[in-house]
């Protein structure tokens, strides 16, 4: 096991440079003059271009200057720097200011899938082609169907302005209320999902041979199903959601748009928007990294729980 | 088994004269959207205490559903009872509460089944299995069922079994899982063992090994065996009597040594003559034409007549019913003296 996770944590260095390479790439490549982009529409002086040349080392041209340019990006995103974004704020401090904003968010939208779908999926597992089973099946279907983007208006047209149950957007300091109906909107399609998931493992899992030998023991109906069919079904969900975690910590873009929740989605969003390369870059590298992680977690997670699966 | 925490059956006991187990014209079919499958057609046998009964039959002959049924372990929907009567000690359980069948499971009648990997549950420990019944269903305490447990799987000859109880089921090797199967089955001293095909997906030798435990565990519990197999050679040395199942129907009923001597029955007869013998050269093996009927269509008359040598008229319009032979021996054969002599000679 411990051979196992130094072996991913080298593989994670590895992917670490090759996506922020590729970010980097594409997100520079683009520009025509990077510093005509920095400036927007004001006039660049002779002195300030030659000092930005200087600075960020943009006299070396072609290949060779790009990855000189990478190189020193990445030396100092090692040293904890992300750099300045185009509207000369430190990224570190914006990400800071974001993050626990849509870790809040995510874990939301986490606790929604589970409390709601991880029960309902083990209800409709368990009462297959019931009523309860049938429409959770539309239900999710439903909202499987329906992209986020207009999901998400929707529900603040509905539920925060005509009907004025939640906040309708969440400002700049949101509170937990505020952060409610976006976290249920995101958290609706992780729902969704971990239902469809939860029905079929229970539902599969009751067929299974050593449900028919617990049986024979004579252990009652409900430990059964508590015990041995929930161990085993939870496994794959469990896993599905160590994922979905990961997803939803990486930001939230749409959700964040919409509600104007100031979380990493809506910065990285932003600094799309306003073409701000070192800003996207810089989100982009810390996102990568806590999907690393977080899938890494979730291998781990899953030969804890399933003590069929070995790594070597 | 000198252990006290299992409390004796009370002595409400079998009735005099009565059998330990006994089943009465027992009929069950699946409902499927297909149409309805007539999987057991009136299925009368028994059981004495310290007996070993075997149900042979192929796959589909109904012999693990009928065990099912005894057990009470049968999916329902889509299996569904629709007559017949299963005795244990004088008294039918089919009328008796889920609750009532659940107390017999496990402690007056336990089931292994085939394949250990499967019916083992693939994230406990062994140990953890076996103690599971011991806690659930004798109230033992965490260590008393722990020890319990070492216990019993001394009793099946798992080696280092102290070692091995918190150990998986897929780290075991395909006998070994076997015996803790067996192990489980064993924790609350049932008085009947139903063992359903509990050599099949096993090597060979394993095979002997596990059929040879399970006749000295018979004898040294004085439990009562049922042996559900398709395999006549697993039968010969551990059964007392044989029920050959065909199409959801006992179609011969005979004490081992008569029916290998001098099978009653087309069935039995074709079944015999398609296992080579050590002992006679150069033999032509021969098969039994045709498939296993589709339990949605059984023929007419005798569900075997489209397969059998012996067929006439009569088996295609009228089932036959059991013919006694004398030994307690029965065929459901039209002209099982007939077949009997036949094999005899």
């Amino acid at each position: 096991m411990f051979r196992y996770i130094l072996r991913r944590l080298l593989q994670m260095v590895l992917a670490f440079f090759g996506t922020t390479l590729i970010v980097y790439a594409l997100m520079f490549a683009g520009q025509g003059d990077p510093i005509q982009a920095l400036a927007g529409e004001r006039p660049v002086t002779e002195a300030q271009r030659a000092y930005l040349t200087e600075k960020y080392h943009l006299d070396a041209t072609g290949v060779g200057g790009f990855f000189y340019r990478y190189f020193d990006y990445v030396k100092s995103l090692l040293q904890g720097d992300l750099g300045q974004s185009l509207t000369g704020r430190q990224i570190g401090d914006i990400l800071q200011a974001a993050w626990p904003v849509t870790v809040k968010l995510a874990l939301i939208a986490l606790a929604v899938a589970i409390i709601f779908g991880v029960t309902a999926g083990v209800i409709a597992g368990i009462r297959r082609a019931s009523i309860f089973d049938n429409s959770t099946l539309v239900l999710t279907l439903l909202v499987l169907g329906i992209p986020t983007i207009v999901l998400a208006p929707l529900a603040q047209y509905f539920l925060g302005v005509r009907w004025q149950l939640f906040p309708p957007t969440a400002g700049s300091e949101p509170t937990f209320y505020a952060l409610l109906l976006p976290g249920i909107v995101l958290g609706s399609l992780s729902l969704a999902t971990a239902l469809r998931l939860t029905r079929t493992s229970v539902a599969e899992n009751l067929r299974a041979d050593y449900v028919r030998t617990a049986r024979s023991k004579g252990l009652v109906k409900r430990r059964i199903v508590t015990v041995h069919v929930l161990r085993n079904s939870l496994i794959p969900v469990v896993t599905f959601l160590g994922v979905e975690l990961g997803n939803l910590m990486s930001g939230a873009i749409i959700t964040e748009g919409v509600f104007n929740i100031p979380g990493v989605g809506f910065n990285l969003f932003r600094g799309i928007r306003t073409e701000d390369g070192p800003l996207v870059v810089g989100i982009v590298s810390v996102l990568v990294v806590v999907y690393l992680v977080s899938n890494l977690v979730v291998d781990v997670l899953y030969a804890v729980l399933d003590p069929r699966i070995r790594y070597e | 088994m000198t252990h006290s925490t299992v409390q004796p059956t009370p002595a409400s006991a079998t009735p005099e004269g009565g059998h330990l187990l006994e089943l009465r014209d027992l009929h069950v079919e699946f409902r499927t959207n297909e149409g309805v499958a007539r999987v057991i057609n009136g299925v009368s046998y028994h059981l004495d205490a310290g007996e070993t009964l075997a149900v042979l039959g192929e796959s589909g002959s109904g012999k693990s559903v009928t065990a099912q049924a005894i057990m009470g372990i049968l999916d329902t929907p889509p299996a569904v009872v629709r007559s017949g009567q299963i005795l244990y000690q004088g008294q039918d359980l089919l009328t008796r509460s889920e609750e009532q069948r659940r107390q017999v499971r496990g402690k007056e009648i336990a089931m292994i089944f085939q394949d250990a990997l499967s019916a083992l549950n693939p994230v406990f420990p062994v140990g953890w299995q076996i103690g599971e019944t011991l806690r659930q269903r004798a109230g033992m305490s965490r260590a008393d069922a722990r020890r319990r447990a070492i216990e019993l799987m001394d009793l099946v000859k798992i080696p280092g079994a102290a070692k091995r109880i918190g150990d998986y089921p897929h780290q075991f090797s395909g006998g070994m899982r076997q015996r803790v199967m067996i192990a489980m089955a064993l924790a609350l001293d049932p008085k009947v063992l139903i063992a359903d095909e509990p050599t099949t997906a096993l090597d060979v030798t394993v095979q002997a090994q596990i059929m040879d435990l399970l006749a000295d565990l018979r004898r040294d519990l004085n439990m009562a065996m049922i042996l559900i197999t398709h395999d006549l050679g697993v039968v010969a040395g551990v059964a007392d009597r044989i029920a050959v199942m065909y199409a959801g129907r006992i179609v011969e009923h005979a004490d081992v040594r008569s029916l290998y001597k001098a099978p009653a029955h087309p069935y039995t007869k074709g079944l015999l003559e398609s296992i080579p013998r050590m002992d006679v050269r150069g033999q032509e093996l021969s098969t039994i034409k045709g498939l296993p009927p589709n339990l949605m269509r059984i023929p007419s008359g005798c569900p075997f007549h489209p397969r059998c040598p012996y067929v006439q008229q009569v088996c295609v319009d009228v089932v036959p019913h059991d013919l006694v032979l004398g030994d307690g021996r029965t065929s459901e054969c039209h002209f099982a003296q007939e077949v009997r002599d036949d094999s005899a000679r």
